[in-house]
């Protein structure tokens, strides 16, 4: 892979060992997450960045992880790890019985097509599509047929409360509304992992406790495994368990 | 969702979508007028030259005549002797009368074999050859001496020129005791084409259709039997089922010609059985001109070079520079078409594909985030390649129909106003010995025309041939522009669209495949 552009959030100098961050013994499942020793590394006009340092993680299936720490400190690096996105300069990265570090970028699409769900902090709707095409472009690369489509689209805006929002166009929805179809667009393909960056991050306190419900709702309702990267501790506090990034180096909070 | 996604972009992104449009409809507008006003100079060109040279014939094989030297003994005068009671006599008055058919003087008539080698050349889909004649008659009176008796003999020499055409001219003269005082000569002269009666898929007669009677067929080889032009068989009082006296020998007219439109001419006047003419006109296996069809328009040029190699001394010309002999406001179109049309046509289509890429690129690149989301949620970069491709194209085939739009008005526009190029087939055309075919063809077509280049007296002019009859032989031939709406022009425009779509397309969607699908996540702090 030629060389990455930096994100100076992720610049992380740290040289120091890495700390082992034993899971937290889930209900007797087995982890949806392995990460062993995961180093990620961005090459810098002058120097080298890490903004992972030979991190070590599990994460068991169901399980709701918060993720928090300073700006820069590497989360966004580790959900790309987490979501299929990018891969780590050394260590593994699997995802169920896929191991992530080592697959094409067609397999990874095809990986978080089916398998994982995305949440983003500026919701990220496409803003010429309607409520429901939004939903229903995440089902354009599992090959369903159009009324199928539809059909599991409306489902999963109706499960967000949205059901008369169909036709609107992003613009026309408020952002608490932007973020249930966001939300709705995640699920809609029953992943087995949510990833949610920031997701209320853009939202007064009394929307993010609604979308915090709906989040928490569904992690429950459909046993998926949800990892929310926030700066809000209010939010961490719903996890079960809350990791802490710095410098690169992940541990339970 | 390709479909609704496309949909529902395009129409929200209207402003981008009307201006590549817009910028590919001009292009592809102005090709298409381009294109169709240059087939439209093309038709009229070839209107033209088809006039002169026949339909379907692609090159056409002469030798030129050696030019005679000034001076020289017998340069080419033609002469009438009339030996001792060859006259009729009576009531005191000789009447005299001779006919020659001879080889039209500015051609070098040469062996039939020569056609046999032109059809074995690899390239040539048919081939004819003709033997171009003048037929000339003298008559005349003579009256009868107060003393003497008989044998009265008459010798006059008529100096021809090369010129073709009608005419007759001569002098009448009465009294005089020197013998030719109340005299009265007539000198009639018309062209004669000797053809092969079953070849007629190529060569003069092909661009001629038939006003009354038959043409010659393959039955008529041997035969006595005529067609004849049917404006000179007006002038000279002839029609189907007559008889014309070439060289002495009576032919049956079976039919009479009229040139293909009314811009053009047929190459002469009378029309006869190619072995025939050869006999009559003592030239036994002899030809004075070949028409070649090539088996492929592409291979003409290759075609004529060869042909030259396999006939050194012939000239070989190709419609191509028989076009070149196409000269006035019709050849200055054509080289308006050829230059600057051709070159906006380009400079506007590249501008037109460089805004439509631009443009492009310039959406990928401010949907980075809406991209990067696509690829987070599962997108393949084929989908999303592929969704750009699609827009572009689709904005490409709006672009299309809009050019076609512009083009059919504009070639509307062209028909309505029909502007009148004149064309000319022809050179500096007299006779004194320049010769090939373009030339002798061009006379013909001029004479009969224009009627210049018409006999005048001759008598007397003996030796050093080559006069300079004919020399007003053009074709000037006025012809409205009609621009054609072919269907080749809709494969253009459609062609051009889906071609400016792909290329915007595929470098837009190259931009979107290199986005990292991380870049949906950097507003993470």
């Amino acid at each position: 892979m030629p060389s990455e552009p930096v994100s100076e959030s992720d610049v992380v100098m740290s040289q120091e060992q890495a700390i082992l961050n034993s899971p937290t013994p889930g209900q007797g499942a087995t982890n949806v997450y392995e990460l062993v020793n995961v180093t990620k590394t961005y090459n810098a006009t002058k120097r080298k960045v890490t903004a992972l340092d030979n991190v070590t993680l599990s994460i068991p299936n169901g399980q709701m992880v918060a993720i928090q720490g300073p700006t820069g400190g590497g989360k966004s690096t580790l959900l790309q790890m987490l979501g299929a996105l990018d891969r780590p300069t050394s260590g593994d990265v699997s995802l169920g019985s896929s191991l992530l570090s080592k697959l094409g970028d067609h397999k990874l699409a095809e990986i978080r097509a089916k398998e994982i769900g995305f949440v983003f902090q500026s919701f990220n709707l496409i803003p010429t599509l309607t409520a429901l095409e939004n939903v229903e472009t995440a089902l354009a690369p599992l090959h369903v047929s159009g009324a199928e489509r539809r059909d599991r689209s409306q489902a999963a805006l109706e499960s967000v409360g949205l059901a008369d929002r169909y036709t609107h166009l992003p613009a026309e929805l408020s952002g608490g509304q932007q973020q249930r179809v966001a939300i709705a667009r995640a699920l809609v393909k029953s992943p087995d992992v949510l990833l949610a960056d920031e997701p209320t991050g853009a939202l007064d306190e009394g929307t993010r406790d609604e979308i915090m419900d709906l989040l928490e709702g569904f992690w429950r309702e459909q046993g998926l495994t949800l990892v929310i990267v926030t700066h809000d501790s209010a939010v961490a506090r719903r996890a079960e368990r809350r990791l802490h990034i710095k410098a690169g180096k992940v541990r339970d909070a | 969702m390709f479909g609704t996604y496309l949909r529902r972009e395009l129409i929200n992104r209207r402003r981008q979508t009307i201006i590549i449009a817009i910028g590919m409809g001009l292009a592809i507008g102005l090709v298409i007028l381009v294109n169709s006003f240059s087939a439209g100079v093309q038709n009229a060109q070839a209107s033209v030259l088809q006039s002169v040279y026949g339909v379907g014939t692609d090159i056409t094989i002469s030798q030129a005549a050696t030019p005679p030297t000034a001076g020289a003994a017998g340069g080419g005068g033609q002469g009438f002797n009339f030996g001792a009671g060859q006259g009729a006599t009576s009531g005191g008055t000789t009447n005299l009368s001779q006919s020659r058919l001879t080889a039209t003087r500015t051609q070098t008539v040469f062996a039939d074999s020569q056609l046999a080698t032109v059809k074995a050349t690899s390239g040539v889909a048919a081939a004819t050859g003709t033997l171009s004649l003048e037929n000339t008659t003298f008559s005349g009176q003579i009256p009868g001496q107060a003393a003497g008796g008989t044998g009265g003999t008459g010798n006059r020499q008529g100096g021809t020129g090369t010129g073709t055409g009608t005419g007759t001219g001569g002098g009448s003269a009465t009294g005089g005791a020197d013998g030719a005082g109340g005299s009265a000569f007539n000198l009639d002269r018309f062209t004669v084409l000797g053809i092969d009666p079953a070849g007629d898929s190529v060569g003069p007669l092909s661009a001629v259709s038939l006003a009354t009677g038959r043409l010659l067929t393959a039955a008529d080889k041997g035969t006595d039997n005529a067609v004849l032009d049917s404006s000179y068989a007006t002038s000279a009082s002839l029609a189907t089922g007559g008889t014309i006296a070439i060289a002495g020998t009576t032919f049956t007219i079976v039919g009479t010609v009229d040139s293909t439109s009314t811009d053009s001419a047929t190459a002469s006047n009378v029309y006869i059985p190619l072995d025939v003419a050869q006999t009559l006109s003592s030239n036994p296996g002899m030809l004075s001109n070949m028409y070649v069809t090539a088996a492929s328009s592409s291979q003409v040029d290759q075609l004529a070079a060869n042909l030259k190699t396999a006939l050194p001394a012939a000239t070989v010309d190709t419609q191509a520079d028989l076009a070149n002999t196409v000269s006035g406001s019709l050849s200055t179109a054509s080289s308006l078409v050829a230059n600057l049309g051709l070159w906006l046509s380009i400079l506007v289509l590249a501008a037109a594909f460089l805004i439509a890429i631009l443009f492009t690129i310039s959406g990928v690149t401010r949907r980075t985030r809406e991209f990067g989301t696509l690829k987070a949620i599962g997108w393949s970069n084929n989908r999303i390649v592929g969704q750009v491709a699609g827009e572009s194209i689709v904005q490409g085939l709006i672009g299309g129909v809009l050019g076609i739009v512009i083009g059919v008005i504009g070639i509307i526009v062209i028909n309505v106003i029909s502007p009148t190029l004149s064309g000319s087939a022809s050179t500096t055309g007299t006779g004194a010995g320049v010769a090939g075919a373009a030339r002798r063809a061009a006379g013909a077509a001029g004479g009969a025309i224009t009627g210049g280049g018409g006999e005048g007296g001759g008598f007397g002019q003996r030796g050093a041939g080559g006069g300079g009859f004919g020399a007003a032989a053009q074709a000037t031939t006025n012809i409205a522009l009609h621009a054609p709406f072919t269907i080749e022009v809709v494969l253009i425009a459609v062609g051009l669209a889906v071609l400016g779509g792909l290329l915007a397309g595929a470098i837009g969607g190259w931009r979107a495949a290199r986005l990292r699908p991380a870049e949906a996540l950097r507003s993470v702090g």
